[in-house]
C-alpha cells in the first residue's frame, strides 16, 4: 500500500510541476512576444494613455522573472487594477482583466463555464455508453455481418470532423425534419427538461466522433483480452459466452478505455469549441473564438490557463483511476 | 530448424524492436488489403487534383478569387441564379452565394491548402518528434528527464485551444497557411516523441546498437546509422495517422474563422456559413463537407492499412480468416510472429506509463 501512496504523491507533484510549467509557457508565449506587449494586451482600439496604464499594470519596466512573479502573484493572492480614477481589487485567483470590456476575466469564464461543462460532461456520457457498447458488441459479434457494419460505421465516424457532423445533424433534424427546434441554451437550474432537449444535438455532434474512437479501442482491447489464456480456461470450464464477455473480458478491457478517456478530454474541449460555435451555445469555446478574433489577450490567456488546468487535472485523475484498475502500473 | 529460426528472430526482436518488413514486403502486405488500396487510389487522385489545380481551373476558364456579381440574385439576398447553386458549362459546380466566386476553382484550390498544410505540418511534427525522442533516448539521465517532462507538458496542452490562442497574437501580415502549418506542427509533436523515445530505448539495448556504441561511434552516427532505420516503421505508422488529424484541425480552425482566411480558399472556411445557405445553394454545403469527409476517410483507411502492413503481428491477421472462434486458435498457428509484438509496444497508453 505504501507503493500506492508513493505513486499518488509522485503523480501529485508531477501535476503541480506540469501546471507551473504551463503557466511559464503561457506567460512567455503571450507576454514576452516581440512588439508592443502593452498595445497587444490592451487591444487595437486603446488610447496611448490606456496603453501606458497597461504597461504599468504588467510591470513592463521590471526584469522578466519579476514580471512573471507578479503574474503568479495575481493568480495566487490577487492584485489591484487601477482604472484611471478608481482602483479595483481583483481577488485570487486573478486572471486579469479584459481591457476591451473592463470585466475581470474570471467573471467572464465563470458565467460561461456551466454551458461548457453541460456540453462536455453530457457528451462524455453519450460517447462512453455508445463507444464502449459498440466496441463490446462488435468484438462479440466478430466475423458476422453486424460486426462489419459496425466497423464501417465507426470508421466513417472517426473520419468526420465534428463540425461536419454537427452541420448535417442540425440541417437534417432541425431544418428538414423539424424534429427539434434549433438549439438554444437553457440553464439546467431553470428548466432541466428544456436543458436536455436543447443540448441533445450538441451532445450527439460532439460525442459521435469520440464514440467512434472508443468503439475501435474497446473492440481491439476486448479481442486481445478474449484471446488470453484465462478466458480460454473459462471457456473450458463451460462458462457461457455472454458471461465471459460481460463479466470477465470487459473488466480486463476497460483499463485502456479509462486512459483514452483522459487523453481525450483535451480533444473534446477542442470539439466543444466547434460545437458551441456551430450551435451558438454561449460557452467558453465561443467566447474564446470571439476573444481571438478581437484580440482580447487577457481573456485568451485566462482561458488557456483554465482549460489547461482542467485537462491536466483530468489526466492526473485518470492516471490514478488507471492505477486502481490495473495495479501493475504502480510498479512502473 | 524452423523452430531455431523463430527463436533467433524473436530474440532479435526482443522488446518490440524492428522486425518491421522490408520495403517489398510492405508493399505486398499493403496490396493485400483491398480497402487500403482503394483509399490509396483516392488519396493519389486528390493529390493529383491539388497539384493540377491551376491546370484544371484554366481548363474551366475560372479562378478562385474573382467575384461574379452578375450571377447573384441580390433581390433574394445573394442566392446564386440558376438551378442547384448556378451549375453551368462556365461554372461546373456553381458559384458561391453572395460573392459569386467559382465553386469548382475554390474546391480544387482548397485541396491544395488542405493537403499542403496537413502534410507540411506532419513533416514538422515528425522532425521535432524524432529529434526529441532520439535525443531523449540517447542523452544522459538529465537530458532524458528534461525532454520527457517537456513532452508530457506538450501532450497535456489541448491542441485546438493552444492553436486558437497562438493564432491570436501573430500579426495578420504573416502568411496564413504557413502560420497554421507551424502552429499545428509546433504543438502536436508530443505523442510521436514518446513513441520514438520508447522504441529508441528498446533498440538501444540490442546487441547491434551496443556494438556500434562500444566501437566508439559518436551519438550522432549511432542515431543516424543504427537507430533511424529501426524507427522507420512506428514513425511512418504514426505519421500516416497524423495526416488526416491535421486536415481536420486545419479545417476546424478555418471554419472558426481564425485559420486560412479569404480570399485563400479552404474547405473548412467554405463551411463557415454554409448552414445559412443550404436550402438555396445546397452544393455550397455539400461539396466542401463531402470533400473533407472523403479526404479524411481515405487518409484514415490508408493509415490503418499502413499500420497493418508494418505491424510485425499483422502477417497472421492478413493470412488467417476471421472466424469468430479463431482468436484462440491463432495463438498456436502464429506463435513466432505474435511473440514479437509483445513487450513495451510503442503506442498509446502503454508508452505513457512506460515514460511515467
Amino acid at each position: 500500500m505504501s507503493g500506492f501512496g508513493g505513486f499518488l504523491l509522485r503523480r501529485a507533484v508531477g501535476t503541480v510541476v506540469t501546471l507551473l510549467a504551463i503557466s511559464v509557457i503561457v506567460y512567455v508565449v503571450f507576454y514576452v512576444t516581440p512588439g508592443n506587449v502593452a498595445q497587444i494586451t490592451c487591444g487595437p482600439r486603446c488610447s496611448p494613455e490606456q496603453v501606458h496604464q497597461v504597461a504599468q499594470q504588467l510591470k513592463l519596466g521590471d526584469p522578466l522573472y519579476l514580471r512573471y512573479w507578479h503574474f503568479l502573484e495575481g493568480l495566487f493572492v490577487g492584485q489591484d487594477f487601477s482604472t484611471g480614477t478608481s482602483v479595483a481589487h481583483c481577488a485570487a485567483p486573478c486572471l486579469g482583466q479584459s481591457y476591451q470590456t473592463d470585466q475581470p476575466v474570471l467573471d467572464i469564464i465563470l458565467t460561461k463555464l456551466p454551458v461548457s461543462l453541460s456540453l462536455v460532461l453530457g457528451a462524455m456520457v453519450v460517447w462512453l455508453v455508445l463507444g464502449v457498447g459498440t466496441g463490446v458488441l462488435s468484438a462479440w459479434r466478430r466475423g458476422r455481418i453486424s460486426e462489419r457494419v459496425l466497423t464501417a460505421v465507426t470508421l466513417a465516424g472517426t473520419a468526420t470532423p465534428v463540425f461536419v457532423i454537427g452541420l448535417v445533424l442540425m440541417i437534417v433534424v432541425c431544418g428538414e425534419l423539424r424534429l427539434l427546434p434549433f438549439p438554444e441554451y437553457v440553464n439546467l437550474t431553470d428548466d432541466p427538461e428544456q436543458w436536455a432537449w436543447n443540448l441533445l444535438l450538441p451532445w450527439l455532434s460532439l460525442a459521435l466522433i469520440e464514440a467512434a474512437a472508443f468503439a475501435r479501442l474497446t473492440r481491439a482491447s476486448m479481442l486481445e483480452t478474449l484471446a488470453e489464456d484465462h478466458i480460454r480456461t473459462f471457456r473450458a470450464y463451460g462458462v457461457g459466452e455472454r458471461a465471459i464477455v460481460a463479466r470477465h473480458a470487459l473488466r480486463g478491457a476497460l483499463a485502456p478505455v479509462i486512459a483514452l478517456n483522459a487523453n481525450n478530454v483535451g480533444s473534446a474541449v477542442g470539439g466543444a469549441v466547434l460545437t458551441e460555435t456551430l450551435f451558438g451555445l454561449p460557452g467558453i469555446g465561443q467566447e474564446l473564438v470571439h476573444a481571438v478574433k478581437v484580440v482580447d489577450l487577457p481573456v485568451v490567456v485566462g482561458m488557456v490557463l483554465v482549460v489547461g488546468f482542467f485537462v491536466v487535472l483530468a489526466n492526473a485523475v485518470a492516471d490514478v483511476l488507471y492505477a486502481v484498475a490495473d495495479r501493475r502500473v504502480v510498479l512502473a | 530448424m524452423s523452430e531455431a529460426l523463430v527463436a533467433v528472430e524473436a530474440a532479435g526482436a526482443g522488446t518490440s524492436a524492428p522486425a518491421a518488413p522490408g520495403a517489398r514486403q510492405f508493399w505486398r502486405r499493403l496490396r493485400a488489403q483491398r480497402a487500403a488500396l482503394v483509399a490509396a487510389a483516392v488519396v493519389a487522385l486528390l493529390v493529383l487534383v491539388a497539384l493540377a489545380a491551376p491546370l484544371l481551373t484554366a481548363l474551366e476558364g475560372q479562378d478562385p478569387t474573382t467575384y461574379h456579381p452578375s450571377l447573384i440574385d441580390s433581390a433574394r439576398g445573394g442566392v446564386p441564379i440558376g438551378s442547384f447553386g448556378g451549375f453551368s458549362a462556365d461554372h461546373w459546380l456553381g458559384v458561391e452565394p453572395q460573392t459569386g466566386r467559382d465553386m469548382f476553382a475554390r474546391l480544387v484550390y482548397g485541396a491544395q491548402v488542405s493537403l499542403g498544410v496537413a502534410l507540411a505540418a506532419t513533416v514538422v511534427q515528425v522532425a521535432l518528434g524524432v529529434a526529441v525522442g532520439v535525443a531523449s533516448a540517447l542523452g544522459n539521465r538529465w537530458v532524458d528527464q528534461l525532454l520527457s517532462r517537456a513532452t508530457d507538458i506538450i501532450v497535456a496542452m489541448p491542441l485546438m485551444i493552444m492553436s486558437l490562442a497562438l493564432l491570436a497574437i501573430v500579426p495578420s501580415s504573416f502568411p496564413r497557411p504557413v502560420l497554421v502549418t507551424l502552429v499545428i506542427g509546433l504543438i502536436a509533436w508530443g505523442n510521436i516523441a514518446k513513441i520514438v523515445r520508447a522504441q529508441a530505448l528498446s533498440l538501444k539495448g540490442l546487441d547491434y546498437v551496443s556494438a556500434a556504441r562500444l566501437s566508439g561511434w559518436g551519438a550522432w552516427r549511432v542515431a543516424r546509422r543504427e537507430l533511424l532505420p529501426g524507427l522507420a516503421a512506428p514513425v511512418i505508422t504514426y505519421a500516416a495517422l497524423l495526416v488526416p488529424t491535421n486536415i481536420s484541425v486545419e479545417a476546424a480552425l478555418s471554419f472558426l474563422g481564425v485559420g486560412v482566411k479569404p480570399p485563400t480558399p479552404s474547405w473548412g472556411q467554405m463551411l463557415t456559413d454554409a448552414d445559412v445557405w443550404y436550402q438555396a445553394a445546397p452544393q455550397y454545403l455539400l461539396l466542401p463537407a463531402g470533400a473533407l469527409f472523403v479526404t479524411v476517410l481515405a487518409l484514415t483507411v490508408l493509415g490503418d492499412g499502413v499500420r497493418t502492413a508494418l505491424d510485425p503481428r499483422a502477417a497472421s491477421r492478413l493470412r488467417v480468416g476471421t472466424g469468430r472462434k479463431d482468436a484462440g486458435a491463432r495463438d498456436f498457428g502464429a506463435k513466432g510472429s505474435s511473440a514479437k509484438g509483445s513487450g513495451a509496444e510503442g503506442s498509446g497508453p502503454t508508452t505513457k506509463e512506460a515514460s511515467a
